[in-house]
């Protein structure tokens, strides 16, 4: 499994707070049986609504990093969100902060989601306005987003952020390494499998 | 024995705990993974990519919910899509050995509402299914978590999750509800005070008199928004309600493991003084009908207040509030009374249940659907539907203008065809109002109880469901 450990390339800002995942991937494109071709329908609605949408344009085409608010990724669980977002090209998220079940989500299919300060986002906004094609580094060694002017710090949860330099955020194969102790926590467990009783 | 201090939820995380991961994560036993169409067929794949098997496929249960259509089930769909979707869904049950409950089973429903009436939720489990509103089964004391298409996979795989320990939060209140006031006013009215993010980190534990005085589904409608509180999980410590509730039920525990269980149950609870990491009070009298305004569960007022004005929100509150305004076509300072709706929604995992069906029906007898008000009843499950029709609750809605369905998750999420229709409003007892929420991109939603939305419905607009109740003697 491949180690994250930063990210380079040019910023897409998404100003506004409480961007849910109804809106990163409406449920009408959950209507599939693979991920694949998500990429196309990210935002759809928003997009269609706006007609300036930042991801339609033509500046930001190519960006691979996203700068969000607050709350970002809320409401449902669907991973369809993250792989809506990894399929246009987005490959780490900066943000003031994150529903959990999105971030997790982010975690599990390799997309690191760094939190930073408002004043820091508001800062990264103003830079991106200046100069769209701004380079930008999210060095998840060290911590912080570099940019050719300032640094700004950001922080991660101490576990995603071993797993990402580690290499390790894809769990399966962890989680299969402890199968011993799988069998012998559901052998002890005070109640069966469901479907062992009853009907 | 030593002296315990623990909450229920660190007995079930410490029970299920099967190590420490190297990341610090815990590695957490899963004891019921239940999964449906839309969220499970890419995590077959993956298993498949890796050839990988199914560990414990007795513990997990599969139904068919989110893309079902409500009005013609017949197989196969004209959806082609939906169709492909379902075929994805009977192949893996049947490759890997899963139980499914069809549609045309007697069983089929959506899946938060199938799994506590069949008895397979219990306390002291721990639940995790593809979709956000698990939490639903915290009602019973157990802990639930919506995970997602990777995680589906890894339960899959090895019937465990990687997590981070929850803090936990109690949220007492006390106190009985007032007339025509509802769970669904409660969770409402909680989210509204708290906020939409207020439970990111935290596990909320719904105690006090309140939670205490309310029938098992009332108390899966509270746990159900949880997490539209930011809360990944939400549970009430079992009790002999739960128990009432459990006992016969298909696979409840039977005979002498019956009294093993309820005597493990009760140890399960929270103790007395157990440590929290935050508490906070509500009294339920301050709670009126409540119903949002806005475009997230947060925004919320009592259906006697006004639009809130930007002045009288907080500062960070503002920018959303404006951007509500706008989308809801709604104007700061006007009364939410009197707003016309275009839809009428009786349904989903946080209120499409027969106690919900009965208190729609009570106020709907006698009265009629207004003229152009489009209004309908969805079933949470074949089992609810088919209670609900023994007791002549279809003849009810049908006489007063609602359409009566077929079982399924329709307009909470409209991924079937049961859809809003450009800026079309609509009053539903579903679970989220988030933009394009209802099939279309401009639709709008108000959430509210299912009294409430039988009250929107006969007067074709918001409507303050107390002055529809009988007088009390
Ligand atoms: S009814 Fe709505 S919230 Fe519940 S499972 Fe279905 S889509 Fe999700």
């Amino acid at each position: 499994m491949s180690r994250i450990a930063s990210i380079e390339g040019r910023a897409i800002p998404l100003p506004g707070h409480d961007i849910d995942t109804d809106r990163i991937i409406p449920a009408r494109f959950l209507r599939c049986v693979t991920f694949d071709g998500l990429g196309e329908a990210v935002f759809a609605d928003d997009r269609r609504q706006s007609g300036q949408h930042p991801f339609d344009a033509p500046h930001h085409q190519g960006a691979n990093i996203l700068v969000v608010g607050r709350n970002f990724g809320c409401g449902s669980s669907r991973e369809h969100a993250p792989q809506a977002l990894a399929k246009w090209g987005i490959r780490a998220i900066v943000g003031e902060s994150y529903a959990e079940i999105f971030f997790g989500n982010c975690v599990a299919i390799g997309l690191p989601c760094a939190t930073a300060r408002p004043e820091h986002i508001q800062h990264l906004h103003t830079a991106i306005a200046e100069d769209p094609q701004i380079p930008l580094t999210l060095d998840l060694e060290a911590l912080e987003v570099r940019l050719p002017q300032s640094r700004l710090p950001v922080e991660m949860p101490a576990g995603a952020h071993r797993m990402f330099l580690a290499g390790t955020w894809d769990a399966t194969g962890q989680l299969l390494a402890g199968l011993a102790a799988i069998r012998e926590i559901a052998g002890r467990l005070p109640y069966g499998s469901p479907l062992a009783k009853g009907g | 024995m030593a002296v315990s201090r623990a909450t229920l939820f660190d007995k079930v995380w410490d029970l299920h705990t099967v190590g420490t991961l190297a990341s610090g994560q815990t590695q957490l036993f899963i004891g019921l993974h239940l999964i449906h169409e839309v969220t499970s067929p890419q995590a077959f794949a993956m298993l498949r990519e890796r050839g990988l098997g199914v560990l414990y496929a007795e513990r997990t249960v599969a139904t068919v919910d989110h893309i079902v259509p409500t009005q013609s089930q017949q197989r196969p769909f004209t959806d082609t899509l939906a169709e492909q979707m379902i075929c994805a869904l009977e192949d893996n049950c049947a490759e890997f050995g899963i139980r499914f409950y069809n549609i045309g089973s007697g069983s089929q429903g959506i899946v938060h509402v199938i799994a506590p009436e069949q008895g397979f939720t219990q306390p002291g489990m721990t639940i995790a299914c593809g979709d956000s509103h698990t939490a639903t089964h915290g009602a019973f004391g157990a802990i639930a978590f919506g995970i997602g298409t990777s995680q589906v996979r890894d339960v899959l795989a090895t019937q465990t999750l990687a997590l981070d320990k929850l803090k936990v939060r109690r949220i007492e209140m006390n106190g009985g509800l007032r007339p025509g006031v509802f769970a669904k006013d409660v969770i409402l009215h909680i989210i509204r005070k708290l906020g939409v993010k207020a439970g990111v980190g935290y596990a909320y534990e719904f105690a006090g008199t309140t939670f205490e005085a309310m029938n098992m589904e009332e108390r899966m409608t509270v746990c159900n928004m949880a997490i539209e509180g930011g809360a990944r999980c939400g549970y009430i410590n079992p009790d002999a309600v739960t128990y009432t509730y459990l006992k016969d039920r298909d696979f409840a525990p039977q005979g002498a493991d019956w009294e093993r269980a309820v005597a493990w149950w009760e140890n399960l609870r929270s103790d007395p003084d157990a440590q929290y990491d935050d508490t906070v009070h509500f009294d339920a009298a301050e709670i009126a009908p409540t119903v949002t305004w806005g475009i997230t569960p947060g925004q919320g007022i009592a259906v006697d207040e006004t639009v809130p004005r930007t002045e009288e929100l907080p500062g960070e509150d503002r920018p959303l509030a404006e951007e509500a305004y706008r989308y809801m076509d709604l104007a700061p300072g006007v009364p939410i009374v009197g707003t016309k709706v275009d839809v009428c929604f009786i349904g989903s995992c946080t209120n499409g249940r027969l106690s919900d069906l009965r208190e729609a029906a009570k106020l709907a007898r006698g009265r009629h659907v207004a003229l152009g008000v489009k209004a309908f009843v969805v079933p949470g499950s074949e089992r609810v539907k088919q209670q609900a029709e023994a007791e002549g609750l279809h003849e009810v809605f049908l006489e007063a203008g609602f359409e009566w369905r077929e079982p399924g998750c329709s307009m909470c999420l409209a991924m079937n065809p049961d859809r809003l229709e450009g800026r079309q409003l609509s009053a539903s007892s579903s679970n989220r109002n988030f933009k394009g929420r209802q099939g279309s991109a401009s639709g709008r939603t108000l959430l509210m109880s299912p009294a409430m939305v039988v009250a929107a419905a006969v007067s074709g607009a918001v409507t303050d469901v107390r002055a529809l109740l009988e007088p009390t003697p």
